[in-house]
């Protein structure tokens, strides 16, 4: 790698349209890799964050998700009066036996959605540290009153406070508005189990999430539950519960950046091609110059390699910029696991950046090789001969 | 011992079917400090000779040898690392990159040395003096004559210090006086620095500058 560097940026600086033209291709193509790698990120964020990891999620053995589990009242009592369930400072367990339904609601924008509606004990928002009421106030035990995450808000009809929304032939009142730290449960509308429970499907919870006094104790008390034979239930760390819930989808969604970018790809590298063939037949002279004065032929392919990258870094920063305005942009879709509407931010992490800054630079790689070895094989007095 | 041996030299393009002789069988020594002239006919072969004694292409049978090393034996990698060493190469046009400024392009062959950034830029600077073009060190070609172009090229070809300069007709593209000037600074070479020098040209008066002449017509070298 001989020759100056100085030499392949100025050549390209000479140029300007058609390297512009060959770094655009290439940033469009790192746009839609880091948007949609931004959009898998930022679905697997708000799931993944959802649960704690001091936390126990109890749903009954088989269920892999809370839709299709159903625990009776009896099994949630004998859950949450186990010793190893924290208590509340005032001597109750820190748990929340919960009722989690799909409920069809009517979006601003257009059509409807199902949106979780989660009865939880008064006691939910102690066991959850990090759902907290940021306006309005909390649900009064026994009224007909919910709470709504703060991604929904604005997004559905009747969720400002005040409003009214009406699910299971019932009127609820929006008291307050939550969040949850960008989890996935800012998705959901949160009111009174025992409320719900006339409402939805009668005598029947989906899940007991409780606190751990100590939470090092989980491979035991998960044993302990498991092998009850009063129970039948199956039990995770809440936060494991929720995270390979992301799973799925979150593969799919790389599957199609990796696969729709790569596709992409293959255009913007032909680019690539056709723009340094023509650099290296228009240098025919340069090259010969350079091989003359002694430069090796592996020197002439890194320069012209080298060039391409450089054409490639421009498209690769150009598709950053484009992409980074998406950053905290909400969007929503339907998680698979749970069947409902969860809504979070695409995520433009620099992480993501560099990914895309190398992706660009793997086309520029591709592209630029084939023309750069023409250029170190071309014969010195064929090239040094031209007019 | 002669600087540049010429043995049986032959080359024959083959295209197709087609063998086109250029010259066969021709021999050739100059001893170190010569200023020697070829001159010839268009398509006598002139350039073809120059690009066999650089290195630049293989000849069909015989051998050239530079201050002892057979160039005709050598392979094409080790041809680029004596070639950097001991010939300074001049064309009648494309010298110069035209995007590196004349000091970028005079430091070329000085990137394929181990010598200190300092001490090339001591090294261009004094090859820079010799062409007289010290003021021009950061301009580019476009912003040069064609002879200061030319000039830059000769300031290039001998900036490594070679053992032999090759010149395939350096004047061919000049005005009069920018020829003058390009083999006026020639000549010095040779006279104050004592460089070997191969000259290709058309012009009687540039081969006047020499100390002999050499014909090359038909495939035979005559002195
Ligand atoms: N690659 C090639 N294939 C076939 N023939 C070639 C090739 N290169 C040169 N020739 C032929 O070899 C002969 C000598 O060419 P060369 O360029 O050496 O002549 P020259 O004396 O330098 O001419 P000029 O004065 O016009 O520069 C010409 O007839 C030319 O057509
Ligand atoms: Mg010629």
């Amino acid at each position: 790698m001989k020759i100056p560097l100085i030499y392949n940026i100025r050549s390209v600086r000479r140029r300007p349209v058609s390297t512009l033209a060959t770094a655009l291709g290439m940033g469009l193509v790192v746009l839609v890799f880091i948007a949609m790698m931004a959009l898998s990120r930022g679905f697997r964020a708000a799931i993944v964050e959802t649960g704690s990891r001091e936390n126990v999620l109890v749903v009954r053995s088989g269920a892999d998700n809370e839709l299709m589990s159903g625990l009776s009242r009896s099994t949630a009592q004998t859950i949450i009066s186990m010793p190893f369930v924290a208590k509340g400072p005032e001597g109750r367990p820190l748990a929340s036996p919960e009722i989690y339904v799909l409920v069809s609601l009517e979006r601003l924008a257009e059509g409807d959605a199902l949106v979780v509606a989660r009865g939880v004990s008064p006691q939910a928002f102690e066991v959850r540290k990090d759902v907290k009421v940021i306006a309005g106030r909390m649900f009064n035990p026994g009224a007909p009153e919910i709470l709504v995450g703060k991604s929904i808000v604005g997004r559905f009809a009747g969720t400002e406070i005040g409003e009214t929304i009406n699910f299971a032939s019932r009127d609820w009142t929006v008291v307050g508005h939550f969040a949850a730290e960008g989890s996935a449960f800012e998705s959901e509308i949160w009111g009174e189990n025992e409320q719900f429970m006339p409402a939805f499907r009668g005598e029947v919870f989906q899940s007991v999430t409780f606190r751990m006094y100590d939470p090092a104790d989980f491979e035991s008390i998960k044993q302990t539950l498991e092998s009850d034979p009063r129970l039948t239930v199956s039990a995770q760390r809440e936060y494991n519960f929720y995270a390979n819930q992301s799973v799925l989808l979150t593969q799919v969604l790389s599957f199609a950046a990796i696969f729709i970018a790569g596709i992409m790809a293959i255009g913007a590298v032909f680019g690539a091609v056709n723009t340094m063939y023509a650099a290296v037949s228009a240098r025919a002279p340069e090259i010969a110059v350079l091989l003359t004065l002694g430069f090796r032929p592996l020197s002439v392919l890194s320069s012209f390699l080298m060039e391409a990258l450089v054409i490639a870094l421009i498209g690769g920063m150009l598709g950053c910029l484009f992409a980074l305005p998406l950053n905290g942009i909400m969007t929503s879709t339907t998680n698979w696991a749970s069947m409902s509407e969860v809504a979070f931010a695409f995520r433009v992490t620099p992480d993501l950046l560099l990914r895309g800054v190398i992706f660009a630079l793997a086309m520029g790689l591709i592209g630029g090789f084939l023309p750069a070895r023409r250029a170190a094989r071309q014969p010195i007095v064929q090239a040094a001969r031209r007019p | 011992m002669a600087l540049l041996e010429i043995r049986d030299l032959s080359k024959v393009y083959q295209r197709d079917a087609q063998r086109i002789p250029v010259f066969e069988g021709i021999n050739l020594n100059i001893v170190a400090g010569e200023f020697l002239v070829l001159m010839g006919p268009s398509g006598s072969g002139k350039t073809t000779l120059l690009n066999l004694v650089a290195g630049l292409d293989e000849p069909t049978t015989g051998t050239i040898r530079v201050s002892g090393a057979e160039v005709t034996a050598m392979s094409r990698r080790d041809l680029a690392a004596w070639r950097s060493h001991h010939v300074g190469f001049i064309f009648q046009l494309y010298n110069l990159l035209p995007v590196l400024t004349a000091y970028q392009n005079i430091e070329l062959p000085l990137l394929l040395t181990h010598l200190s950034k300092q001490d090339r830029r001591e090294h261009v600077m004094t090859a820079l003096e010799v062409v007289g073009l010290s003021d021009r060190a950061d301009h580019y070609p476009r912003q040069l004559s064609g002879g200061q172009e030319q000039r830059v090229a000769i300031a290039r070809a001998i900036v490594s210090d070679p053992t032999l300069i090759l010149a395939d007709e350096p004047t061919g593209d000049l005005d009069a006086q920018s020829a003058q000037d390009v083999l006026t600074l020639m000549q010095r070479l040779n006279d104050e620095y004592n460089k070997t020098i191969l000259l290709v040209t058309h012009d009687q008066r540039a081969a006047d500058r020499g100390h002999a002449i050499m014909h090359l017509d038909k495939g035979v070298l005559t002195g």
